[in-house]
């Protein structure tokens, strides 16, 4: 039933987003538009992707530090085989999907096995990655391949308005990810080990290849983005996507998913998503606030967030007893 | 329990009262009143509508993208901006991306949504520009680009580039230095603090000099970094480079901008060595905290690079809309100060 209370955290992430539109369609005009929508999710479509692989790794009870510095180094090897070497892209963007992915799962193998902490194993991979970056080249390459030209600006019209490319790969990705989440084995069995490692490992469940499998998608997801974010940007950089994994683990915890693991829903981080993006267009149309606002606002609805989680699972605790 | 709830009530209704202020409706202007559509009106309707139906002609409205606010030379763009926007009654929509381009094109495609009638972008960086300004052509929006240029194959993309030569600021810099080194023998160490890597100020300056400095086989930049255009990074990388033997330390140092020439000077004074005697020190913008140091002896030369574009950008929008063809590139005035024009300059200064 809807009251379930495992609903209660998305829901209220729901209530606030709607209460956020709310307010902006009554205080500013020209706000309640499908096109501000659409907007939001063209350009928040590659944190979208990032979103749902970051989703998967919270819930198995770990982080990924590394998510900004990967889609950079795919915007770098993309840019850099795509211009300077001439290769044809539908030979590029699967080798850098399968780079992203082999990068995640050596770093799951080395949290798994080694049995070290995924804070400090992805950390390691952010710096390495942005290094790369900057190894292949200190400047910006643009990117004027006539296939990435045609991506980027190609309009899907939407009752109301238009959507870019960008927004269908990363819907149709949510939605995967919600059937992977709900509907698999796989999905299950990564709840399980984020509700407990222990007891998944006593049920016998197959944690190592589940954990390697958790961060190889998170990879996946992290150069899936990066190849939106290079039809988005049409460039490759190093700077590209600084602190992005930081908005992304904020989306995934306003979305309503614990950080210890175990609790959460995909269609949470989509709200997350838009959220963070509500915020952004309030401010911008708000117009006399510093851009800056944006971070304080998120800071403190994390916050409100974690408490109110904290609170939650309390109650829980103290019903069962 | 009754009271907190009744109280949660309350709140929320001034909460509620609160929002709905906001949307109050616009005063209504009365309709015309003529009866035909397609017959001229008599000279009595004409009278009679005349004086109510007059409706002031909509102000203009430009969405200006600013890059950021990193350094003085920024400040002093922004508020030139807003200040010629106000002076000639046009409506302006600034949005600051912070060194961000993804936030400057997320600013732009609000601007196009809005349908404003201009568009002006200070691009933080060159590159990946083609994609949001095939947008803004495509909603039929000019784009004027401030102060950097953007790096696009279709040129017809923007109107026109309002901005300094800075490629010239940086022939500048070299022949002053070309001609203060010229009875000094070589080998001589050039250092140099670039911007923010991969903004034309930086590329161009960097460019404009090493085409001028090349001339003498002798004079060679040993070392380079970038220090983003400000302050505190500028002191940081300096004191970088000065940590190198004293036989293999910079007897030259050029800075692309002033906020970076300052925070290298207090390295350099750090260091124990004098700026200004031990190393010649050069620098782009022209800001009045600049000219006191050169003034003090502590700077050798400033290029001026003016920040002041706002009236420039107000007169090429007006121009736009009553349909008029502009220049491609649109370069305000510039020179050079040297210690001995320091004092005079200071007082001219607007920044």
């Amino acid at each position: 039933m809807l009251l379930n209370r495992k609903y209660v955290p998305v829901l209220v992430t729901f209530g606030l987003l709607a209460a956020m539109f709310a307010a902006g369609s009554l205080r500013y005009t020209g706000f309640f538009s499908m096109q501000v929508l659409y907007n939001l999710l063209i350009d928040n479509s590659f944190l979208l992707i990032t979103a749902v692989g970051m989703t998967f790794v919270i819930l198995s009870g770990g982080i990924d530090l590394s998510v900004g510095s990967v889609i950079a180094l795919t915007t770098m090897v993309c840019a850099s085989l795509v211009e300077q070497n001439g290769w044809p892209p539908a030979v590029v963007i699967p080798i850098v999907l399968v780079m992203g992915s082999l990068f995640g799962a050596l770093m799951g193998a080395i949290i798994h096995y080694f049995r070290i902490q995924p804070f400090i194993v992805t950390l390691a991979g952010m710096f390495l990655a942005r290094g790369l970056c900057y190894v292949i080249s200190i400047n910006t390459i643009t990117i004027a391949n006539p296939f990435y030209t045609r991506v980027a600006q190609t309009k899907i019209s939407l009752p109301g308005g238009f959507v870019s490319i960008n927004v269908i790969i990363a819907l149709v990705v949510v939605l995967a990810a919600a059937f992977l989440a709900h509907y698999t084995r796989f999905g299950r069995k990564v709840y399980a080990i984020g509700g407990s490692e222990q007891s998944s490992l006593l049920m016998g469940l197959p944690v190592a290849r589940t954990k390697v499998l958790v961060y190889t998608l998170s990879g996946f997801c992290s150069s899936l983005a990066g190849v939106v974010f290079t039809f988005y940007m049409l460039s490759g950089y190093g700077l590209h996507a600084m602190g992005l994994e930081l908005d992304t683990i904020a989306a995934v915890v306003i979305g309503g998913t614990l950080l210890t693991g175990g609790v959460g829903f995909i269609a949470g981080t989509f709200l997350g998503v838009l959220i963070q993006g509500v915020i952004q267009t309030i401010i911008s149309f708000e117009g006399t606030l510093s851009s800056w606002w944006t971070k304080i606002v998120i800071g403190l609805l994390l916050f409100v967030f974690i408490l109110f989680q904290r609170v939650l699972s309390e109650r829980r605790i103290s019903i069962k007893s | 329990m009754k009271r907190s709830a009744s109280r949660v009530q309350f709140l929320s209704f001034i909460m509620v009262l609160l929002l709905l202020q906001g949307c109050n409706a616009a005063p209504s202007v009365p309709a015309a009143a003529s009866a035909d559509p397609d017959r001229p009106p008599s000279i009595q309707e004409w009278m009679r509508t005349k004086g109510e139906d007059v409706r002031a002609d909509k102000p203009l409205v430009i969405g200006f993208s600013q890059l950021g606010s990193e350094s003085a030379w920024r400040m002093a763009n922004t508020a030139s901006v807003q200040e010629a926007a106000k002076e000639s009654g046009i409506s302006l929509l600034l949005e600051n991306a912070e060194q961000s381009q993804p936030k400057q094109f997320e600013a732009v495609r609000e601007f196009i949504r809005r349908k404003v009638d201009v568009i002006a972008i200070a691009p933080v960086v060159e590159s990946g520009w083609s994609g949001i300004l095939q947008e803004a052509k495509l909603a039929g929006i000019p784009v004027v680009i401030l102060d950097r240029s953007v790096n696009v194959e279709d040129t017809s993309l923007f109107v026109t580039t309002i901005g300094s030569d800075f490629y010239e600021e940086g022939v500048k810099a070299g022949k002053y230095l070309l001609d203060r080194m010229q009875n000094q023998a070589g080998p001589i160490r050039i250092a140099e603090l670039q911007g923010t890597a991969g903004s034309s100020p930086s590329i161009q300056r960097g460019e404009g000099f090493r085409s001028v400095v090349k001339a003498r086989t002798d004079m060679v930049i040993t070392q380079s970094a970038p220090a983003d255009f400000t302050e505190n990074k500028g002191k940081e990388v300096m004191r970088e480079l000065l940590q190198v033997p004293s036989e293999e330390r910079p007897q030259v140092l050029f800075a692309h901008n002033d906020d970076m020439a300052i925070g290298a000077i207090e390295a350099i004074k750090e260091a124990g060595l004098k700026p200004g005697k031990d190393i010649v020190i050069l620098s782009v913008d022209g800001s009045r905290s600049a000219l006191r140091l050169l003034n003090d002896g502590e700077l050798n030369a400033v290029v001026e690079c003016n920040p002041l574009l706002g009236p420039l950008l107000m007169q090429a929008a007006k121009e736009i809309m009553a349909g008029r063809s502009l220049p491609k590139r649109m370069i305000p005035p510039e020179d050079i100060f040297t210690q001995e024009r320091a004092e005079q300059a200071i007082q001219n200064r607007k920044f």
